[in-house]
């Protein structure tokens, strides 16, 4: 069933919703983390993408870079959402562009200060007698 | 298809869903599919200082494999209708 009416309205089901989202420039986050921000071009039952002109978004905290990628294919699977911005939108939490080596810096000094307090849970759990295995299916989100 | 069912509807209805990275987004059911895949509109980000870039997103598609809770308004949910939805589901013979 690809077209449905509802309540006198009409919309696709999977990933047929997003056909009017085509040429659009959209915010897509992955399951790994990441969030790209790039013009969705094309895409398939299986919810695969092709994003144009697309940019890694990375957020350390309040500050962020955009890092271009250029032309994108993505496996449906990895796609968390995909959402439509608007950027004349007020931020409750103001955000502030950094330079690329910077952000770059700072991921890296993140990354290490979350593994140092998982090793210490981890830790804390095992003098307790747990082990914790994380997810063995999905292992980042 | 019960609970695609159940989510038509409440289109139209404000929900928090909650996304297995811990993501917790607000929003107006625009739409559902047979996935669960939901489509929401009028996005807030519950946590703005953990997620700060989602700000600026108006709606959202939220695929349904990384969904953990939909967290629905009491009052929009008939749960005697939903209990007997379950039942007749349950007791239909299976479509070989």
């Amino acid at each position: 069933m690809d077209v449905s009416i509802v309540n006198n309205d009409f919309y696709l089901s999977g990933m047929a919703a997003l056909i009017g989202d085509i040429d659009k420039q959209l915010m897509v986050m992955l399951r790994d983390g990441r969030t790209f921000i790039a013009f969705l071009r094309s895409l398939d039952q299986f919810g695969n993408l092709v994003l144009h002109q697309a940019f890694e978004r990375i957020i350390v905290g309040q500050q962020y870079a955009d890092i271009p990628r250029g032309l994108f294919v993505i496996r449906g699977e990895n796609v968390l959402l995909i959402g439509e911005l608007d950027f004349h939108r007020p931020l409750r939490v103001p955000l502030y562009e950094v330079t690329i080596e910077e952000i770059l810096k700072l991921q890296k000094q993140d990354l290490e200060k979350k593994d140092r307090i998982e090793k210490l849970r981890q830790k804390a759990m095992l003098e307790h007698g747990l082990v914790d295995e994380g997810n063995p299916i999905e292992e980042h989100y | 298809m019960l609970f695609y069912s159940f989510f038509k509807s409440l289109v139209g209805k404000e929900v928090v869903i909650e996304l297995k990275n811990d993501l917790s987004i607000a929003g107006t059911l625009q739409s559902v599919d047979q996935y669960l895949n939901v489509k929401l509109t009028e996005v807030q980000v519950l946590d703005p200082e953990k997620y700060p870039h989602i700000q600026s997103v108006t709606s959202a598609f939220v695929r349904g494999s990384v969904i953990r809770y939909i967290q629905l308004p009491p009052d929009d949910v008939d749960t005697q209708l939903l209990q007997e939805a379950t039942r007749k589901e349950i007791t239909q013979p299976r479509k070989e």
